[in-house]
C-alpha cells in the first residue's frame, strides 16, 4: 500500500488512470481543473496511456464522450458547476443511449453570483438525466468510486452513465492520506474493456436515430428498470471491493450509530464528517442519535431509507442546495421515499454557496431532531441554518 | 475516380423520406459511394437525420450516429479518436451537417475540430436555411430570401444580411483541405469528394444543395439551380490543397435575376434588392479573387 497526501482532483485523475480510461475528452473549470492537469501530466510523462483530447467546451467534451463511447471505448471527463450545465443536453442521450461514461464532479455554486465554491445546484438538477450519482466523503473515497464507477456503469444490468461527486475545494484542493494503488490491484477489480455497442463496418450499427413514438416509451422504461437493477449492482461491487481493499463503503447509503437511534439526520458530502463527530459526542451525553451517510441521489435508497424510518422518531435531511419554494432537492426525495409516515422530517438547509458549515450547526441540527422527537411534529418543515433575515 | 467507376452498391439507399426534387440524398449517394463501406456517418439534427436515420428505417448500410445538433464537430472528433485508439485507422469518419448546423449552432465545435486538425472529412451541405424545422433562415441564407422567420413583409422584405461564407473561414484555420462543390460539375465533385477522401486531417467540404420544398422551385430544378449559381457568381467554387488555392470555374456573370426567378423564395424581391444582391455578387467574386487568388501558386 503506497499512503500519499494528495487533494481529491488528484485522487480523481489517478483513478482514471488506473482504470485504464482510454478516451478523455475535458474542459478546464474551477475547482476541476487540477484534474484534467494531472491527467495531462500523466499523459505527456507517459505514466497514462489514453488520447486526451483538449476540447473547446464542455458541451463538445461530452459530446466527443458519446461518440467515442459508442465507438467501442472506455472514456472518462471531469467538470463542474458551469461547465455541468452546459453539458445538460449531452448528458441526457449518454444516459439513453445507454453508454458507460465515467466523470467526476467537483461539486461548485451555479451562478448567479458567481462563485467557485462547494453547491449541489450543479449536480442536484441533473437528477432526471439518466446518471446515476454518488456524493463522496473524502479523498480515498474519490478515488475507490471512480474504479467502482466503471464496474457499476458497465455492468450490462446497468449501462448507466456516473457522476462521482466531490465537495468544490473541501476535497478537490485539500490534502489527505490517499491509499495510491496502481495498476495491478485496480486491474484485479477492474477488467478491460469490453464495449456492448460500437460503430464498426463489419457489423453496422445506428446509434441515436430519430425515433418516432412507438418506441421510445419502452426506452424510458428499460432506462428507469436499469436504474433500479443498478441498486443491486452497487451491492455487489461495493461488497466485491471491501473484500479485495478492505474499504467498505455500505453501498447506497452508510449508516454510522443508527442501530438504537431516535433521531437520524442525512447528511452526504463532506459534512458527513462533521456530522460523525457530532454523533459521538451526543452520543457520549446520552443522546440516541445516528447519522445515515446518503451515498447515491440516483439511484435512491428508498428502501434503506424506509427501513430506518421504521425505528426512529424523526428524521431530517441536511441539503446543500435549493429546489425553491419546496425544500432542497434530498428533501423532495426522502419526502418521495417517505411517504405514509407520520414522524417528523425535517429539512436543514446549509452550506449554501460554499459557506462552511460548522460543527454547532450540526449539532443545532440534531437538536431540533431531538426536539422535534419528542413533541411528535416540527416547528418548520425547511430551516434555513445561519441565514441572515431568517428568525431564528 | 470516374462517373462510370463509381460502384452499383448503395450505402444510402432507397426508400429514405426525402422531398421530391432534394439534392441532399443525391450528395449523400455520390459521397458514400466514393468513401465506401469503411466509413463511420455522423448526422446532427438536420433534414438528413429525419429522412435516413429514422428508426427502424435507417437508409444508411454504414455506421451511422447522431448525438445532437450543435456538436458535429466533437461527436466526429470522438469518433476519430476511438478508432485510432482501436486501431482502425482503415475506416473514415464523415460529419455531415447542414448549413444551419455548420454555419450558426455548430460552428463552435467545427472551429475547434478544425483547430486541432482531426481526422474528419466535414461535409456541409448547404441548403440555405433551417430547412428540417420548417424554413427558418440561417447565415447561409441569401440576401433577400424569403423565409418563415424572414418573411416578405410590408415593411421588410426576406433576410437583410448577407450570405456567410464558411469555407474561407475554414480556410483561415489552416486545414488540409476546403472546397467548396456542386452538383453540377459531377467530374469536379467526384474529384473533390476522393481527393478529401485519400488525406489525413481536418478536411471541409461546402456543397451547395437546392431544397426545392423551401426555395420553392420546381422539383426539376435543383441541377439547374446549382449550374446557375456558379454561372451568375453566386457560389464560387473553389479548393484549397494544404493552403493552395485553386479556383475552378470563373462565372460568367449571368444576370442573377434569372435564376431568382425560378424560385419562390425571391419572388417579392424589389428590382432596388436584385440590385443589391446583384452588386454583392460582383463584390464577392471580386474579393474571392483578390483573397483567393493570393493563396493560389
Amino acid at each position: 500500500m503506497v499512503k500519499r497526501v494528495v487533494t481529491g482532483n488528484y485522487a480523481a485523475a489517478h483513478g482514471a488512470k488506473i482504470s485504464r480510461a482510454e478516451f478523455v475528452a475535458a474542459y478546464p473549470i474551477t475547482p476541476q481543473t487540477f484534474i484534467v492537469e494531472h491527467i495531462s501530466e500523466f499523459v505527456n510523462d507517459g505514466e497514462m496511456d489514453c488520447d486526451f483530447v483538449r476540447m473547446e467546451s464542455e458541451h463538445s467534451a461530452m459530446s466527443a464522450m458519446v461518440s467515442a463511447a459508442a465507438t467501442g471505448v472506455r472514456t472518462f471527463t471531469a467538470t463542474a458547476s458551469q461547465g455541468l450545465a452546459l453539458m445538460h443536453e449531452i448528458l441526457f442521450i449518454g444516459a439513453a443511449i445507454r453508454l458507460p461514461l465515467v466523470m467526476p464532479v467537483v461539486n461548485r455554486t451555479v451562478a448567479a453570483p458567481i462563485g467557485i465554491w462547494a453547491e449541489y445546484n450543479d449536480t442536484m438538477p441533473q437528477r432526471d438525466t439518466g446518471w446515476m450519482q454518488v456524493y463522496v466523503e473524502d479523498n480515498q473515497e474519490v478515488l475507490d468510486m471512480v474504479l467502482q464507477a466503471y464496474r457499476i456503469a458497465e455492468n450490462r444490468d446497468v449501462l448507466l452513465p456516473m457522476m462521482v461527486n466531490l465537495d468544490a475545494f473541501i476535497l478537490s484542493h485539500t490534502v489527505e492520506p490517499v491509499d495510491l494503488y496502481g495498476y495491478e490491484e485496480a486491474d484485479k477489480f477492474l477488467p478491460k474493456y469490453e464495449p456492448h455497442v460500437h460503430l464498426l463496418p463489419e457489423d453496422p450499427m445506428a446509434i441515436g436515430t430519430f425515433t418516432p413514438p412507438e418506441y421510445i416509451q419502452e426506452l424510458r422504461y428499460q432506462t428507469d428498470a436499469a436504474m433500479e437493477a443498478s441498486k443491486k449492482v452497487i451491492g455487489e461491487v461495493n461488497k466485491e471491493f471491501a473484500d479485495l481493499f478492505g474499504r467498505d463503503y455500505g453501498g447506497l447509503i452508510e449508516e454510522y450509530r443508527t442501530d438504537d437511534a431516535e433521531v437520524v439526520l442525512v447528511t452526504l458530502g463532506t459534512v458527513t464528517s462533521t456530522a460523525r463527530k457530532v454523533v459521538d459526542d451526543l452520543r457520549e451525553e446520552g443522546k440516541a442519535v445516528g447519522l445515515v451517510k446518503l451515498r447515491f441521489f440516483r439511484p435512491y435508497p428508498t428502501d434503506e431509507l424506509r427501513a430506518i424510518a421504521d425505528r426512529v422518531k424523526a428524521v431530517g435531511i441536511y441539503d446543500r442546495s435549493i429546489a425553491f419554494n419546496n425544500g432542497g432537492p434530498s428533501f423532495i426525495e426522502a419526502k418521495s421515499a417517505l411517504y405514509g409516515y407520520t414522524i417528523p422530517i425535517v429539512n436543514f438547509l446549509a452550506g449554501i454557496g460554499g459557506r462552511d458549515v460548522f460543527y454547532s450547526d450540526v449539532k443545532l441540527m440534531f437538536e431540533t431532531l431531538l426536539e422535534a422527537a419528542s413533541k411528535g411534529e416540527a416547528e418548520k418543515d425547511v430551516i434555513w441554518m445561519s441565514t441572515r433575515g431568517v428568525d431564528a | 475516380m470516374n462517373m462510370k467507376d463509381l460502384p452499383d452498391k448503395e450505402l444510402f439507399t432507397s426508400g429514405h423520406t426525402a422531398c421530391p426534387g432534394c439534392a441532399a440524398p443525391i450528395v449523400v449517394r455520390n459521397v458514400m459511394k466514393i468513401l465506401g463501406e469503411k466509413t463511420l456517418v455522423y448526422n446532427p439534427a438536420c433534414c438528413l437525420l429525419v429522412f435516413g436515420g429514422t428508426y427502424p428505417w435507417v437508409a444508411w448500410e454504414v455506421p451511422y450516429h447522431h448525438v445532437a445538433f450543435e456538436n458535429t464537430g466533437a461527436c466526429a472528433t470522438g469518433m476519430t479518436r476511438a478508432l485510432k485508439r482501436m486501431d482502425r485507422d482503415d475506416c473514415t469518419v464523415l460529419g455531415m451537417a447542414g448549413d444551419g448546423g455548420t454555419a450558426d449552432i455548430g460552428f463552435q465545435a467545427l472551429s475547434g475540430a478544425a483547430e486541432r486538425n482531426e481526422d474528419i472529412l466535414y461535409l456541409m451541405y448547404d441548403n440555405e436555411a433551417y430547412m428540417n424545422t420548417g424554413i427558418q433562415r440561417s447565415g447561409a441564407t441569401p440576401f433577400g430570401a424569403w423565409t418563415t422567420t424572414t418573411p416578405a413583409g410590408k415593411v421588410i422584405g426576406g433576410k437583410e444580411q448577407f450570405k456567410k461564407d464558411v469555407a474561407q473561414i475554414m480556410l483561415a484555420h489552416a486545414v488540409p483541405y476546403v472546397a467548396t462543390a456542386n452538383l453540377a460539375y459531377p467530374a469536379d465533385f467526384l474529384r473533390k469528394v476522393e481527393k478529401a477522401k485519400n488525406m489525413k486531417g481536418f478536411r471541409f467540404l461546402q456543397v451547395y444543395s437546392p431544397c426545392p420544398t423551401g426555395w420553392r422551385a420546381d422539383t426539376d430544378s435543383a441541377i439547374k439551380l446549382s449550374k446557375m449559381a456558379v454561372e451568375t457568381g453566386l457560389w464560387t467554387q473553389w479548393e484549397a490543397d494544404h493552403g493552395v488555392v485553386k479556383i475552378n470555374a470563373k462565372p460568367k456573370f449571368t444576370p442573377i435575376r434569372d435564376y431568382l426567378k425560378l424560385q419562390g423564395r425571391f419572388a417579392h424581391m424589389t428590382d432596388e434588392q436584385i440590385d443589391v444582391l446583384q452588386e454583392w455578387v460582383k463584390k464577392k467574386w471580386e474579393r474571392d479573387e483578390k483573397w483567393l487568388g493570393a493563396l493560389s501558386e
